[in-house]
């Protein structure tokens, strides 16, 4: 058969509603996950983690675990074979926790000591819980708190900028007719995606074959090459369905213990987490300690800004929760203070929870904003319209769009905010004193280097590959309508195939940057081949391939500032006499660039706007200071929001074009949650008259306040 | 996790002798909580004993008027049973508060009874714990402990026992039923859970070996007005940081009967008799409400972080009794 592009051009499948071109397997079970790929000859692998939170491991009993039914070899430090850590990857060096079973440090609770390998997953586990590790204990500090005397500014970070600084802070503050100097905190907080992480490793013909739940097989690929010396050729990693992310599936130990094992046994091998051990080894968010001082003129125009944040990282590696970057992007003043400190503590490293940085900061600096706004007896966004920037505030660079005003203007309008009166503590139905606040939010719009392949097949049909990651965002959708519209067919005709590192080099699906890095390749290699195609001619059997690599187009890119915004709206409930805060409407807009697809992106954008709700009133992980682990890390003890606590939410979004990038796509992974906890605590405090600087906003902290307002 | 058998039983007195004949077997009653513990470790059985099929599942009116419920009746029925609706509405609102569908489809009134406290340290076989292994001590004490007791705790333990259940049957004086190997027994609800003192592991006055057969409820007609009332870090599928069951009979603003016991305060549902006590005879009046809560709220010992809930209590009785009052009014 002979076919072109279609005879009369197809378009606007971008921007149009799609359900999920896998929703169906998904939703019948079809769909295999990780853990669920039947190999034959499979092995099951069980972690053993460490109970103590420093010292070294003086033994490890295997002898009896060796002789329990089915064991088939425990791997530790004496015996497990040796990886190379002592390289630069893809976002700079390796989690130490990477070079599992190398040495016996044990530099926190939960660093794994041992893997048991089994014929059934129930006797490896079974096993992993018999075996004895014996430790020699040293003193150990995990109490995170404000002014830590360990704090330190981190230096020559690759990840972050530290510090920036403009203006005379000092004088600024004291020439200032309105200040606000507060601290908040944000508790640890951990990301837990339904499917638990899962690795099947296997050597295939001389290749290391990892069949994998990750969001990014690129770089999970060539990390499991450095750590292990392969050529990059010869390991392929998969990754068809992943349930869930989160910025918690890139490299983690399971996959590392699962390809030592297969070394080992000559044999698939799997390793699956538990839902505790996924607390303790796929990084989590730091808790933070967040100063913030503003000084403004009467009429709200900043002087002086100043965001101080203090976050924790582990003895062993280097993690910046990037809490005080958003002010370096939102707003200005004539001094400009941002900084970031650190305290090392004996705990893991943490790592990129969805909206690393963003989701903190902005509910230190969106409530500092509510608080400068009650000050000045302004509305909180005039004053946020007052203190618009033309630039950006610390780099000088010209915004590629910004149209957070349009936002809160669009949300204004729709959640009926010019009615509302400012004052706290007035309005009450029954037991429940009600207020509505607002936030801004924003996050940056990044991209990476992506290579895509286009095929025209003979039948008519076309097949794209990309080593995408499809984490439940509707990326394999999203792709399948970009090409659509490239290559000017309907949607139907295309197959998205993703998630293969045999495919190319590709973005991983982080920092949402992954729509807009794919897409980027995808339009190239199909504008491509459709050009292609419009010569005519038969298509061959094995079909006709373009191919893309959008890494000089990137470095080629203008530099700009370049980021998402929004504006958050909530309306809440609070119970001064039990506690209880409910929120009752979330409404949020946003300014993001070309939305793909409507319908995935509303589930994205609510369900950030869920997380949001669950940071504000719910999230919270307790460290026990004696024993250094956690307490209650389950999904019984860790509480996020349920189905009853999510109120009505709206999310919509405001024309945002972007002139100069090719795909005009920004991302909205992670704004959804931005500001969302700000937009709540300053909710209570419109309804209570109490201000919440410390997440979460739990019944017994609400109940304090109460009594502690009574008393003043 | 152990190996274990798994048995179904379809008559009492086979399940009783099941049991006996070995030390390691549990009775499974939806598993809700039990099975949980298995994975957790915290419980090693080598066989469990299924009773959902034993003929325990009626609820039926005894001839005083009072109900009795079965002890295989889930949570789910329980809840949705028309005449424990009518005549203990404070019962099923109880039901309804805890867990979720699913899980109240599972549960069972033996397991809910027996169910073990959510205390993190219990569950994490990493860190001591007296009530899971004595003697190895109670880090909660000095450590997290927002949500454990303020009431009849010890230095042994100072968990709570989470049951929204229970908290209504104590309300109710409920009665509970039970067989062993050498014949049927009883225990008032009251005496059912056993204080803590320097036995944490021993929770109920329960003989070993002996399958819960059933819950008797005594008439009582203030109970058809009763009201549950629970607070929870969570709009919905969480335990309570605070409840209380009321019930209340006023008439010519004289407070005639009243039942009160408020959840998650102690190890065990608690009974507030000394409130209780303030209240009969007096008033319908906040002043008296408060000044009951405040009197049985006398012997609270809280800990360093949840002194809160001595406030949470005091205001749940004034807002609860306060609203019967109304209600009782119209
Ligand atoms: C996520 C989650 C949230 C929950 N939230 C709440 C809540 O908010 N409020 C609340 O009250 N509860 C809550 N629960 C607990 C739930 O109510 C209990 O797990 C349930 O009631 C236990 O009943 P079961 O039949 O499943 O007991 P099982 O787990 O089967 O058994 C529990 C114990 O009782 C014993 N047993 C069972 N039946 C008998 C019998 N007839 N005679 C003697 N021994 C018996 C078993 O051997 C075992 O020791 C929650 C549970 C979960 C998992
Ligand atoms: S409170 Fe009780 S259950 Fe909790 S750790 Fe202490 S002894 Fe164990």
């Amino acid at each position: 058969m002979t076919t072109t592009t279609g005879i009369a051009a197809v378009t606007g499948a971008v921007g149009s509603a799609h359900t999920r071109v896998e929703g169906r397997d998904k939703v019948t079970g079809a769909a295999r996950y990780a853990a669920e790929i039947p190999f034959a000859e499979l092995a099951h692998g069980w972690l053993v983690l460490s109970t103590v939170a420093r010292g070294r491991i003086r033994s490890v009993d295997d002898a009896p675990v060796l002789a329990m039914p089915g064991v088939l070899t425990v791997l530790h430090h004496r015996n497990a074979p040796r990886v190379e850590t002592d390289y630069v990857g893809m976002l700079g060096r390796p989690n130490p926790v990477l070079g599992i079973f190398q040495h016996d440090r044990v530099p926190f609770v939960g660093w794994p000591v041992a893997l048991v390998v089994a014929e059934t997953s129930e006797q490896a586990r079974e096993a992993a819980e018999a075996l004895v590790v014996r430790y020699d204990e040293e003193p150990h500090d995990v109490a995170f708190f404000a002014g830590h005397p360990g704090a330190y500014t981190p230096q020559n970070n690759p990840m972050v900028q530290a510090e920036t600084e403009k203006g005379d802070l000092e004088a600024q503050l004291g020439a200032s007719a309105v200040v606000v100097d507060e601290e908040y905190t944000t508790p640890e907080e951990h990301h837990n995606p339904m499917e638990p992480h899962a690795a099947t490793a296997r050597w295939d013909g001389g290749r290391l074959d990892v069949v994998d739940s990750n969001q990014g097989s690129t770089w999970v690929a060539s990390e499991l090459a450095k750590l292990f010396s392969l050529d990059p050729a010869s390991v392929r990693v998969r990754s068809e369905h992943v349930g869930g992310g989160f910025g918690s599936k890139g490299l983690s130990p399971h996959q590392v213990a699962a390809v030592m094992a297969t070394t080992v046994l000559h044999r698939p091998v799997r390793v699956v987490l538990t839902r505790r051990q996924m607390f303790y080894l796929v990084g989590f968010r730091s808790p933070t300690a967040q100063r913030i001082r503003l000084g403004a003129d009467a009429d709200g125009r900043l002087r002086a800004f100043d965001h101080q944040a203090q976050s924790l990282t582990s003895t062993v590696h280097e993690f910046v929760e990037t809490s005080a970057v958003l002010g370096r992007v939102m707003y200005d003043a004539d001094a400009h203070h941002t900084l970031h400190r650190l305290v090392r503590l004996d705990v893991p490293t943490p790592a990129w929870m969805r909206a690393p940085g963003e989701a903190p900061g902005s509910f230190a600096l969106e409530s500092a904003l509510d608080e400068l706004a009650e000050k000045c007896g302004m509305d909180p966004i005039a004053l946020r319209a007052r203190n618009e920037p033309e630039t950006g505030p610390v780099s000088g660079l010209p915004f590629s769009s910004r149209n957070v005003l349009a936002c809160f203007e669009e949300g204004a309008r729709r959640f009926g905010w010019a009615d509302r009166d400012p004052r706290p503590g007035l309005r009450r139905e029954g037991r429940w004193l009600l207020g509505t606040g607002t936030a801004a939010a924003t996050y940056p719009s990044g991209v990476g280097p992506s290579t895509a392949a286009v095929t025209a097949e003979a039948d008519g049909t076309f097949t794209v590959r990309i080593n995408a990651a499809d984490i439940g965002t509707g990326a394999r959708t999203a792709m399948t309508l970009v090409a659509a519209d490239a290559l000017e067919v309907d949607p139907d005709r295309i197959r998205v195939r993703i998630a293969d590192s045999d495919f190319g080099p590709a973005m991983f699906a982080g920092g949402s940057m992954g729509t807009r890095s794919w897409a980027w390749a995808v339009t190239i290699a199909a504008d491509e081949l459709r050009e292609r195609l419009a010569l005519g001619g038969a298509i061959p059997p094995e079909g006709i391939t373009a191919r893309s690599n959008t890494a000089e187009a990137i470095d080629a890119l203008a530099k700009k500032e370049r980021h998402s915004f929004g504006a958050q709206f909530s309306e809440v409930a609070v119970d001064v006499t039990t506690g209880e805060v409910r929120v009752r409407r979330l409404l949020g807009i946003y300014a993001a660039g070309t939305i793909v697809n409507p319908l995935t992106a509303r589930s994205q954008f609510i369900g950030g706007m869920t997380w949001g709700l669950s940071m504000a009133l719910h999230e919270e992980a307790i460290r026990d200071q004696a024993s250094g682990g956690l307490v209650g890390a389950d999904l019984a003890g860790y509480h996020f929001a349920a189905h009853a606590d999510v109120p009505l939410i709206e999310a919509d979004w405001v024309d945002d074009p972007v002139p100069d990038d090719p795909v005009g796509i920004k991302g909205i992974g992670e704004i959804g949650v931005v500001g969302v906890a700000a937009a709540i605590a300053n909710a209570v405090w419109h309804a209570t008259g109490v201000r919440h600087r410390n997440l979460p906003i739990r019944p017994d902290r609400v109940l304090r306040a109460a009594e502690g307002a009574r008393r003043a | 996790m152990r190996e274990f058998g798994y048995e179904r039983v379809f008559d009492v007195s086979g399940a009783v002798a099941l049991l006996g004949a070995d030390p390691d077997a549990r009775f499974l009653g939806g598993g809700t909580n039990l099975v949980d513990l298995m994975k957790a470790g915290v419980e090693r059985p080598a066989r469990l004993i299924d009773v959902r099929e034993l003929p325990l599942d009626g609820v039926e009116f005894t001839r005083d008027g009072g109900l009795r419920i079965g002890a295989t009746v889930t949570n789910s029925d329980l809840a949705a049973h028309p005449e424990v609706r009518r005549h203990y509405p404070a019962l099923a609102q109880a039901v309804l508060a805890g867990a979720s569908g699913q899980l109240r489809n599972m549960a069972t009134v033996g397991g809910n009874l027996l169910q073990r406290t959510r205390c993190g340290y219990f569950t994490d076989l990493s860190k001591p714990c007296n009530k899971r292994a004595p003697g190895s001590g109670c880090p909660a004490l000095t450590g997290e402990h927002h949500n454990h007791a303020i009431l009849g705790a010890s230095e042994h333990c100072v968990a709570t026992h989470p049951s929204d259940m229970a908290v209504a049957l104590a309300a109710f004086d409920a009665v509970i039923s039970y067989e062993t190997a050498d014949g049927p027994g009883e225990l008032p609800i009251a005496d059912f859970y056993l204080p803590v003192g320097d036995t944490p592991h021993i929770e109920t006055a329960l003989p070993p070996g002996a399958l819960i057969t059933g819950v008797t409820l005594p008439p009582a007609p203030v109970a058809a007005h009763s009201r549950y009332r629970k607070v929870r870090e969570r709009a919905s599928y969480a335990f309570a940081i605070g409840s209380i069951a009321a019930a209340l009979d006023v008439q010519d603003d004289v407070i005639r009967e009243v039942r009160l016991a408020f959840g998650a305060v102690a190890s065990r549902p608690w009974r507030a008799r000394a409130a209780e006590r303030v209240l009969t005879g007096g008033p319908a009046s906040a002043e008296a409400f408060a000044a009951a809560a405040d009197a049985e709220l006398a012997g609270a010992e809280p800990l360093a972080e949840n002194g809160y809930k001595v406030t949470l209590i005091r205001n749940l009785v004034v807002a609860v009794l306060t609203e019967l009052t109304e209600e009782a009014d119209r």
